[in-house]
């Protein structure tokens, strides 16, 4: 698909409103959310529990259809999941039936216009990429926590998606191993200038990693500001420059809300 | 050195057949009502040689794969298709929960109606016994697949056949597996039930055998079917689903 060369941004969002029947009657999760990412960019968005950041990833995703306005991926409309815009779960949904090098292999049987030979070879690639080369035989039980987060990414950057999301893909590692992955992301997304939308509460996390950051407010699920984060990369999660930044973020989210609510870093 | 784990079994196992030819020998039951391990034994050494035996087991095996083979391949697209749709959910769904608890010799009488006492009625008796149990148990074991597989999947592009045949079958099949072992059992028990209560011209099973063994009051050859049909049981769960449910298990890692 070609890229209209006068706007830069890839991915475009236009008073996306989207409501959910809970029960207590309609719910409102997010509304009015006007947004660009720039190809190449690394977007995060970091909010509270109920901000609606989960559910604006579903919508980019495709799974979840909105109510109102548009999601354009490309200029074309965004309306069902597509593996051009590949997800990185929050628990790693790897299949469990299918050793490591198969389960990135799911994903690139169903990309048309490949051989065996090069899907296999595209496969090992990116499992080498993330540091799994001798891993390849190996069940999703048979992996750590960390090691099957790093097969999910390889399964999502295989088939070589336009837009590579992120749902809280670290929160349920060890601090060790998020830090790590924190650096392979990183490196990665140097290297491959790949477009990343990365959905986090932890605001750390967020500034260590995003170009931009987008901080919603929940109630409903609202855009309250967004920082430019300036740092170089790569960016260490200790690094006191991005403490501070961080801090500030945090203190503008918590001079938003009336109550101030947990969950955030 | 360490004892083999089979040894302690086996030797109790002896000690009862001992104790149990001595009960019988020493004259304190009469040996028509109660025949001894020893009289079983003759019984199943005489009706091995001349050949009624296995052609009762072949008869029983062939009626008991054929029927649950075909209880199988029906109940397997409509538990499917119940899953997929709560109107089939809520309309075939509910009747074969309901069928599922009807004893399946209760099917004999109808069978014998319709087919009369022939091949059919039995295989119909059969797949009645298996169809529901492999219906409810693929219904609950595909509707009890992770959402998260289906949307990462379907991130990726799977839809509709590729979805269902790469995604939900492997993510149901320990479900499905146990669905079919049940299906199994309650075959087994539905043929039995058939065999014993009718006399089907078409061939004698083991249950004809059993029921043969009553009217004859031939103790002996009635515990030895019994023994037989324990034994078909047993080996059916020991050398095909045990083994597939350890695999899955294993390759899953849910058991080490």
């Amino acid at each position: 698909m070609p890229v209209s060369p006068e706007s830069s941004s890839q991915l475009t969002l236009t008073n996306v409103t989207k409501r959910f029947n809970g029960r207590a009657g309609l719910v409102t999760a997010v509304e009015d959310i006007n947004l660009q990412v720039k190809e190449g960019e690394f977007l995060v968005l970091v909010g509270p529990s109920g901000c609606g950041k989960s559910t604006l990833l579903g919508l980019l995703a495709g799974l979840e259809q909105v109510d109102e306005g548009s999601i354009k991926l490309d200029g074309a409309d965004v309306v069902e999941p597509g593996r051009d815009r590949l997800v990185m779960f929050q628990q790693d949904a790897l299949f469990p039936w299918l050793d490591a090098l198969e389960n990135i292999l799911f994903g690139l049987r169903l990309k048309p216009g490949l051989t065996d030979a090069e899907r296999t070879e595209a496969a090992r690639y990116y499992l080498d990429l993330v540091g799994l080369a001798d891993k390849e035989k190996a069940h999703p039980h048979e992996l750590s926590g960390g090691m099957r987060q790093r097969v999910a990414l390889a399964r999502s950057l295989a088939p070589n998606p336009r837009v590579l999301l992120m749902d809280e893909p670290f929160s349920a590692l060890d601090a060790l191993t998020r830090d790590q992955l924190y650096g392979d992301i990183q490196k990665i997304f140097t290297q491959r200038k790949k477009t990343i939308v990365l959905v986090t509460h932890n605001i750390r996390e967020a500034v260590c990693l995003g170009d931009r950051v987008v901080l919603l407010s929940p109630n409903p699920g609202r855009i309250r500001q967004v920082f430019n984060i300036d740092l170089p990369r790569p960016r260490r999660i200790n690094d006191p420059a991005l403490a501070t930044l961080a801090a500030d973020i945090t203190n503008a989210l918590s001079a938003h809300l009336a109550q101030p609510k947990e969950g955030l870093e | 050195m360490k004892t083999p784990r089979a040894l302690v079994p086996i030797a109790i196992g002896l000690l009862i057949l001992g104790g149990w030819e001595w009960f019988v020998r020493s004259g304190r039951v009469d040996d028509v009502l109660v025949p001894a391990p020893t009289q079983i034994g003759e019984w199943f050494w005489s009706s091995l040689r001349d050949g009624t035996l296995a052609s009762a087991t072949w008869v029983t095996m062939r009626r008991l794969m054929l029927g649950f083979v075909i209880g199988a391949a029906i109940g397997i697209p409509i538990g499917a298709l119940c899953a997929r749709s709560s109107l089939a959910r809520d309309t075939i769904g509910i009747l074969s929960l309901g069928l599922q608890t009807l004893p399946s010799v209760c099917w004999v009488p109808v069978a014998i109606i319709a087919f009369g006492q022939n091949e059919a009625a039995v295989l119909f008796v059969v797949v009645m016994g298996t169809v529901w149990a492999v219906v409810i148990a693929v219904q609950e074991s595909v509707l009890s697949v992770q959402p998260l597989y289906l949307r990462a999947a379907m991130t990726m592009g799977s839809r509709g056949w590729h979805l269902w045949t790469h995604v939900i079958f492997p993510a149901a099949l320990p479900g499905i597996i146990s669905g079919l072992k049940q299906g199994w059992a309650f075959a087994w028990r539905s043929l039995m039930a058939a065999e014993i209560f009718v006399v089907i011209l078409s061939g004698f099973g083991l249950g004809s055998l059993l029921h043969a063994g009553r009217e004859l009051l031939r103790m002996d050859q009635v515990v030895g079917v019994m023994l037989v049909v324990v034994g078909v049981g047993l080996l059916a769960d020991l050398i095909f689903f045990s083994p597939i449910e350890r695999w899955l298990r294993r390759s899953r890692g849910l058991e080490r």
